[in-house]
């Protein structure tokens, strides 16, 4: 039966949620939704139903949010409470339905951003866990990661640098670029920390976005068909689809030229 | 990110806790008016103070959109920015901040509804501990009475309406506020609230709160207030 990190919501049974909860985590401009785009239509061919969710995407909360991070008047505990109450109605209202209809629930970003994002602001760790201990174990999580050097340009050509993604209101002395470096450094390393400690499995987001997407897609290929997953959280190259040998499933994999730009998450 | 019992600021909290109906909202009023007369900054923080997490509360209400979880999570969100923004800097200024329910009425209504007490608890540990907390007891049929005289009907999530507990919304009411007196007992010893008989006299009341108000006051510099 699933679990969750902790307590249990009124109302909520764990037993039946017979789908697979996919998470895509990793930081922004790190190409995310672009994989999303391209793994939600492979699903789907497969004859997956696929649910795709994201942050700030609830009925309840999402708007209230996203006029707060505009006007940048929230405080941090209260912004951090905000994200859980927009977490909590789209995992009752969207993630725990789908499970139970037997959805592969693709989801961009899940707790683990919340919390990095929140212990980088200097929230307790304790506290944070607590907070969230009422989310679902997903099957898998996989981790787009990259460096900061890595990072800096697709920033940079694609939406520019965000107010809050760049920790704006943690350096508010400094430019931009500066605020940035720092906050993306420190959000990393929390990051790297979380992937230990939840086991992500690390994609190296640095590769061509149709090597990451084959190593997506064999990802949840072993998760879907129930095989044993690879170590946990060893950063892995980018290798030969003929070792695993899941492209006899014919799958039209897009061609680098052909595949869109990173998304402006936010 | 400092913890329940950490907090160490100049001013003072008292608060008041209770349910519908026990006379505490009539009681603060009343120590606000003395505490105003004897020369202390005073400061009465509003709930719901916040126009964003307002909006969204206001909106989930109306359209009963919530679950347990989220009017849980979305009334700690409203609180948090009420800590943040209002009563910690008041009380680093050296104000006697005054609040009209406090942590213990999610307490008592989120464990109601179903939460994890040590959750709820966890989850509104960045509050300030107050310097006084104030718990009107009152027998649930005095409370029905005062409440049914005096208004036309109750709310939706006041009436407990979302437990399904009764299809009547009096009914409702009242099997709800029997289950919210039997949290607030249980929190008299766990947070030390001072019990007071709110079926005495409400005179009586007024001077035993500010006998003890006085007490814990007797250290505290005197924010002049310009007249």
């Amino acid at each position: 039966m699933r679990e969750t990190y902790g307590v249990v919501l009124p109302g909520m049974s764990l037993a039946d949620l017979t789908g697979k909860l996919i998470v895509i985590e990793g930081t922004d401009g790190v190409g995310r939704s672009t994989q999303i785009r391209l793994l939600k239509p492979w699903l789907e061919q497969q004859g997956r139903a696929v649910l795709e969710t994201g942050m700030t995407r609830s009925s309840l909360a999402g708007s209230g949010i996203k006029q707060a991070k505009e006007g940048h008047t929230l405080g941090r505990i209260t912004l951090s409470l905000f994200y859980s109450t927009d977490f909590a109605d789209r995992l009752e209202n969207e993630i725990v339905p789908a499970l139970r209809a037997g959805f592969v629930v693709l989801t961009d970003r899940y707790t683990y951003s919340l919390m990095a994002r929140a212990m980088v602001r200097g929230i307790d760790p304790a506290w944070i866990r607590n907070a969230y201990s009422f989310a679902l174990k997903p099957d898998a999580v996989f981790y787009l990661r990259i460096g900061v050097d890595d990072l800096i340009p697709r920033v940079v050509f694609s939406s520019g640098f965000d107010y809050w993604e760049s920790g704006m209101d943690l350096h508010p002395s400094e430019d931009m670029y500066e605020s940035f470096l720092k906050y993306q450094t420190s959000l990393l390393q929390q990051f790297d920390r979380l992937g230990e400690e939840y086991g992500f499995e690390v994609v190296d987001a640095s590769a061509d976005v149709r090597s990451v997407f084959e190593r997506l897609r064999d990802g949840i290929g072993r998760v879907l068909s129930g095989e044993p997953r690879e170590p946990l959280f060893a950063v892995q190259r980018p290798k030969e689809t003929a070792e695993t040998g899941p492209e006899s499933k014919a799958v039209e994999v897009p061609a680098p030229g052909k595949v869109v730009a990173a998304g402006t998450d936010n | 990110m400092k913890r329940y019992g950490e907090h160490r600021f100049p001013g003072k909290l008292f608060i008041v806790e209770g349910i519908d109906g026990s006379g505490k909202s009539t009681q603060l009023m009343l120590l606000h008016q003395w505490l105003q007369a004897e020369g202390y900054g005073t400061v009465f923080s509003e709930w719901n103070s916040s126009p964003l997490v307002k909006e969204t509360t206001r909106r989930g209400k109306k359209k009963q959109m919530l679950t347990p979880a989220t009017f849980s999570l979305i009334h700690a969100t409203d609180f948090a920015d009420r800590m943040e923004h209002n009563i910690i800097p008041l009380l680093k200024a050296g104000a006697v901040v005054l609040c009209d329910r406090y942590i213990y009425t999610a307490f008592a209504r989120d464990v109601v509804r179903g939460m994890d007490p040590k959750w709820v608890r966890e989850l509104y540990s960045f509050a300030v501990k107050p310097t006084g907390a104030f718990y009107y007891r009152v027998p649930l049929d005095v409370a029905m009475k005062r409440i049914l005289d005096g208004r036309t009907g109750v709310k939706f999530y006041e009436a407990g309406m979302d437990l399904g507990l009764s299809e009547d919304e009096e009914e409702s009411f009242k099997l709800f506020q029997g289950r919210i007196l039997e949290e607030y007992e249980k929190m008299v010893p766990e947070f030390d609230l001072i019990a007071v008989d709110a079926t005495q006299p409400i005179e009586e009341q007024q001077s035993q709160m500010r006998q003890t108000v006085k007490a814990k006051l007797a250290q505290a510099k005197r924010l002049r207030v310009a007249p």
